[in-house]
């Protein structure tokens, strides 16, 4: 929308009209101007060295950017490029071990009847309403009884449960298996785990990927749960390694200068994830899942 | 489920489920469905049920002197509900809910109003740019909000702010972004960046699926463009709203990770200044586990009812709208 359009719309257009077109554009504009104005200010001071990040104006390039990721990646042995592995192991499995178990239960949610379905299923509803970080103590001190905290286990295995994702398994299997199809494969002689293999994940494929993509960006940006269970820096996912940076950097603008080239480095790959998988996405699960 | 015998259960249930009787077809039914469920219910039990479970016990625990004078020993005791009185009268624990109220004060209603806004705007049919539009307001979801809070933080710092290097230049002094009171919408707007565009594709979503003939007919009784965004389609995308409401009410009663992250760039911020930040500290700063675990039972029966009552408020007032 070029500049010169408000001029000829305001005399062109009728009221209404003006309104309608200008307004709405204009402020989305400025939405968008407002969420990608702390990335370009990151993308900019990562270029900066040490010395420029408090001394040249914000939005001025610096000099840098390769002694930046050069001093990164030198940052206590390499740790920042084993924090961006974990990140990936721990979101990553977890995601995929999450969506795969979430469309079990789904699917068995939704298209068999049995006893103690609903006692399950509001078991799992009453799930998304706790607020899963409250629960990180005691899943600590029982991950520790067992002599796995610390481990990569525990930030695991309390990734992959999420009542969220089996409720929206079970919406999605509802609405696009149907049972005609799942009775046509069991006529034809196929266990019920092929018709689930073979029939039915094929038809959930998007609502997958839905799960996949939430669950991977959730356990990608967890905080507290690996920053209470994990103390070997070795461990930590890029959010705990980050956040150590910082917290040791407080006056030091050499560390400053590494967490924002890490903060900057940490968002490409899940930016460019998020917009290649973007139209797969299918929402309409959540935002139609609540009716009555 | 566990008293019942699964196997009666089922025969009683089967002339509901004619299409499964076959012979082979009924066992395997009141088997199979349990199998797929396994892995979830175990992960439910471990990492769900047992924790509440034994957070729920040890709130009533605390390490008591047993015994006389000398020969006292300091052993886990059950102490009935002085964990709970402990947590409901420690002024930090209190003031932290008092700060956690200004921040989702601040932080829920303009998340919820710019991503309702931005989705209706971006389903308005003459507005331009909505795919830039849309993309650009959703990748704030894709960054964490550790991350998110060291851009911004760098943002407030009066030494690297791009905003205070605009005011100094015209003459004025930085802006205090991380001194109270600024504070409070400055770590507000962490959450509001990285809430809005998630929320914002939410409604959106749900707005398209509103059969568009439904405007049509509003248009030509003469509905203006405001009148059919509110009598319209907000009434009929209220479940997409409670929704969004839902996740951002339970969102603000666990905010730990921004604040925690802006500390070491802002003084004014306590070890307690929100409630899981003092939880934090009695668990593993003073080792106090007990107490930590009865705040933790506090916030989450807080978070459970909080979220009911909002479920009933809007379910009976989405109820009021349609009629």
């Amino acid at each position: 929308m070029s500049i010169a359009a408000p001029a000829l719309d305001r005399t062109v257009g009728t009221r209404k009209d003006r309104g309608g077109r200008l307004l709405p554009t204009i402020v989305l504009l400025v939405g968008a101007l407002y969420c990608l104005v702390a990335v370009a200010w990151v993308l900019v001071a990562s270029t900066k060295s040490p010395g420029e990040l408090f001394s040249t104006f914000t939005f001025a390039p610096g000099t840098g950017l390769l002694e930046n990721l050069g001093n990164l990646f030198a940052y206590g042995g390499g740790q920042f490029g084993k924090w961006a592995l974990n990140s990936l192991l721990y979101a990553g499995v977890g995601a995929v071990a999450s969506t795969v178990v979430s469309a079990m239960a789904g699917f068995a949610l939704a298209k068999y009847d049995f006893p103690g379905r609903n006692l399950i299923f509001y078991t799992i509803l009453g799930g998304v309403l706790i607020p899963g970080i409250t629960l990180a103590i005691p899943q600590y001190l029982l991950l520790s009884n067992l002599g796995l905290a610390g481990s990569y286990w525990s930030v695991l295995l309390p990734s992959i449960i999420s009542p969220f994702g089996i409720y929206l398994s079970r919406v999605y299997a509802a609405a696009a298996v149907p049972a005609e199809t799942i009775e046509a494969a069991r006529i034809d002689g196929a266990t019920e785990a092929r018709i689930f293999t073979r029939v039915a994940v094929p038809m959930m494929i998007p609502g997958m990927v839905t799960v996949f993509m939430l669950q991977f960006v959730g356990i990608w940006n967890n905080f507290l749960l690996p920053y209470i269970m994990l103390s070997d820096q070795n461990r930590y996912p890029l959010t705990v390694g980050l956040y150590t940076l910082l917290a040791k950097g407080s006056g030091e603008a050499s560390l400053y200068s590494l967490a924002i080239t890490g903060a900057m480095l940490s968002i490409i790959p899940l930016v460019a994830l998020m917009l290649f998988l973007q139209r797969f996405w299918k929402l309409d699960l959540i935002s139609g899942g609540l009716k009555g | 489920m566990t008293t019942q015998n699964p196997a009666r259960r089922a025969a009683e249930s089967l002339p509901n489920r004619p299409r499964t009787v076959r012979t082979t077809g009924r066992r395997r039914v009141s088997v199979v469905p349990y199998l797929f469920l396994a892995p979830a219910i175990l992960l439910l039990v471990v990492f769900l049920l047992v924790p509440i479970g034994y957070a729920v016990y040890l709130s009533f625990q605390g390490l008591r002197v047993v015994g006389g004078g000398a020969f006292g020993k300091r052993q886990q005791i059950f102490v009935g509900f002085d964990n709970y009185i402990a947590a409901v009268t420690d002024p930090e624990f209190v003031a932290s809910f008092g700060r956690l109220a200004v921040y989702g004060l601040i932080a829920v209603p303009f998340t919820l109003g710019f991503a309702l806004l931005f989705a209706l705007l971006l389903d308005h049919p003459r507005t331009r740019g909505t795919r830039f539009s849309r993309t650009a307001i959703f990748i704030p979801y894709a960054v964490p909000g550790v991350v998110a809070t060291l851009m911004w933080g760098f943002m407030y710092l009066p030494s690297t702010s791009p905003f205070s290097y605009l005011t100094e230049a015209f003459g004025g002094g930085p802006i205090p972004f991380l001194d109270l009171p600024w504070l409070f919408p400055s770590v507000a707007n962490i959450s509001i960046w990285g809430g809005v565009g998630f929320n914002m594709i939410i409604i959106y979503t749900a707005l398209r699926g509103v059969p568009a003939d439904i405007y049509d007919s509003a248009r030509i009784d003469g509905a203006s463009d405001w009148q059919i965004a509110w009598r319209i389609k907000i009434p009929l995308i209220s479940p997409a709203l409670v929704l969004t409401g839902l996740f951002s009410l339970i969102g603000t009663l666990q905010v730990y990770g921004e604040p925690t992250t802006l500390a070491p760039m802002a003084p004014a911020i306590s070890q307690t200044w929100v409630p899981l930040m003092t939880i934090y500290r009695d668990a593993f700063t003073r080792d106090d586990l007990p107490l930590a675990s009865a705040s933790s039972v506090i916030l989450a029966g807080g978070t459970v009812v909080a979220s009911l009552v909002l479920l009933k408020i809007t379910r009976k007032r989405a109820f009021g709208d349609s009629r």
